[in-house]
């Protein structure tokens, strides 16, 4: 599964780290890092890390 | 009549903003695979609202509505591919005992299961003045409107009936584009109901630094101008000049279309029980902003919560309640407890709050200066409960982002032997 956040639109407001910890992260100085490949195992969190992102910015793509 | 899938008409999703498509998620992922339909009156397929009065108000661009639209519009899973998505179309009455919908063009709908999701529209103020020049934020159409009127104003002067969230935040905004800004609010400092007195009048303070102007402990009693309205005038006499106005004096629940079945409860929105259930109907479950339910986080009292965490939450506990409730089965009884959480962004402040501090007895600064809000400042809300001082509330005024783990985990799994039920 493959992730891509859309940067312009990331406004760190760090739900999704709360949502799928393994894969977003807010580093020290307040910005999104993140995993751009996860394992299937992770779609779960990571649907939930995208349906919980205030500004929409996370995408999804499968394979 | 009462054998699952009885007319094998599927579920029907009333409301089609978050909450709908949310539920029609949830429902797929809960099992249902049968028809699926989503019954909205607005246009456009399910785009987010909080932007609204942040980013697309403030919006450079041009006003082009599939620009806008596209700006906003949630993503769809592939699990939702086949879910009939009917917009444009307003619900207009029920029949749940007959479970059947009609429609405004006049036709009739059934189903085997039924999603309340339509959540509110903004109140209007009934007052003496013309109508013209005055608007609310709500839809995407709204704001779009909004945006025409402002393009072809030099410097306007705006007001803002109303010091809540979202008329601080457009207020905010609109400073940002431009106007001249005053906020007319009858109660309190801005977000005085949640915030609390003390932290409300810092954010006053903060604001007012930066050019909003505020008249707080008075409220509007008309509008001036003849067409189109030309000023405000105050319930204390004075009269403020404005080029348009806009009205953000809280909500109505759309309910008018479940009127008239015996046994629901329209109150304040529809009440529901701990799994969702619509109390007084069979095979119906209500989400979003609409659904009164309780939440034993706080004690056993049904309420609404407007924020944009609930239509998931919401929908996550209902869809597996409809299934069940479909299947003939009893829908899971664990408790839902819900956290609540929203933010604002107004200037330099990014507000995160979480639990329900609105609900506090007391309020305490645990972290900064309200002189310095911008700095970071932390705000814990008590209530006491049956003799017990509890945390209901936290609200976070810029702290980093990395601190709301932590900030949210105080509210998750509390003890449950100590609630009220
Ligand atoms: C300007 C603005 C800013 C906001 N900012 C924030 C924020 O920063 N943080 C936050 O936490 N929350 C915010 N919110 C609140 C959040 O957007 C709402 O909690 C959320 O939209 C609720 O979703 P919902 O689907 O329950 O209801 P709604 O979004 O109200 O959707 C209900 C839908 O049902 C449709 N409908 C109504 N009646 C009928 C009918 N009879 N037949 C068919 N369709 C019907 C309506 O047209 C509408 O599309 C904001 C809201 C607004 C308006
Ligand atoms: S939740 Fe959205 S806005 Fe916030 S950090 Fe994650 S991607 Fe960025």
């Amino acid at each position: 599964m493959q992730i891509t956040v859309d940067m312009k639109r990331c406004q760190d407001h760090g739900q999704c780290a709360i949502a799928a910890p393994d894969v977003f992260r807010i580093n020290d100085e307040g910005r999104l890092e993140y995993e751009p490949t996860a394992d299937e195992s992770l779609r779960d969190e990571v649907e939930e890390a995208a349906d919980v992102c205030p500004v929409q910015a996370i995408a999804l793509l499968d394979g | 009549m009462s054998e699952p899938g009885a007319h094998g008409a599927g579920v029907v999703v009333v409301g089609g903003s978050l909450a709908g498509l949310r539920a029609a998620e949830q429902l797929r992922a809960a099992g249902h695979d049968g028809p699926l339909r989503v019954v909205g009156e607005e246009p456009h397929l399910p785009y987010n609202r909080p932007p609204l009065s942040k980013e697309v108000l403030g919006d450079p661009g041009d006003s082009d509505l599939e620009r806008l639209h596209g700006l906003v519009a949630f993503r769809r899973r592939a699990s939702v591919a086949d879910v009939d998505f009917v917009l444009g179309a307003r619900v207009e009455g029920s029949d749940l005992e007959a479970r059947k919908l009609r429609l405004a063009d006049g036709t009739h709908l059934g189903y085997d299961g039924l999603v309340v999701a339509t959540g509110l529209r903004p109140r209007r103020l009934d007052l003496p003045g013309p109508s013209l020049g005055r608007y609310v934020i709500r839809t995407l159409d709204d704001v779009i409107t909004l945006r025409l009127r402002l393009a072809g104003a030099t410097d306007p002067r705006v007001v803002v009936v109303g010091g809540g969230f979202i008329g601080t935040e457009t207020a905010c905004t609109l400073l940002k584009l431009g106007c001249d800004v005053t906020v007319v609010e009858p109660f309190g400092a801005p977000m005085e109901r949640v915030l609390g007195a003390d932290l409300a009048l810092a954010v006053q303070r903060h604001l007012t630094a930066q050019g909003v102007r505020f008249l707080t402990g008075v409220g509007v009693s008309g509008f001036t101008g003849e067409a189109h309205v030309a000023g405000v005038t105050l319930s204390d006499g004075r009269e403020l000049p404005a080029d348009l106005v806009v009205e953000a004096v809280g909500s109505v629940c759309n309910t008018e279309w479940l009127e008239g079945n015996p046994g629901l409860d329209l109150t304040d929105g529809v009440l529901c029980d701990d799994r969702l259930r619509v109390v007084g109907a069979s095979r119906t479950v209500a989400v979003g902003d609409i659904a009164r339910f309780p939440n034993v986080l706080v004690d056993d009292v049904p309420r609404r919560v407007e924020h944009w965490s609930i239509p998931t939450d919401t929908a996550k506990r209902a869809a597996p309640t409809l299934v069940a409730l479909l299947r003939g089965e009893e829908p899971d009884t664990t408790p839902f407890v819900p956290v609540p959480s929203f933010w604002s962004d107004q200037l330099d402040l990014r507000f995160q709050s979480f639990g329900s501090p609105g609900l506090a007895d007391e309020v305490e600064l645990a972290e900064g200066d309200l002189d310095r809000l911008a700095d970071g400042v932390l705000a814990l809300y008590h209530r006491t409960v049956a003799g017990e001082r509890r945390h209901v509330g936290t609200v976070a005024v810029n702290l980093p982002p990395k601190r709301q783990r932590e900030l949210r985990a105080a509210f998750l799994q509390p003890d449950l032997s100590k609630g009220t039920r």
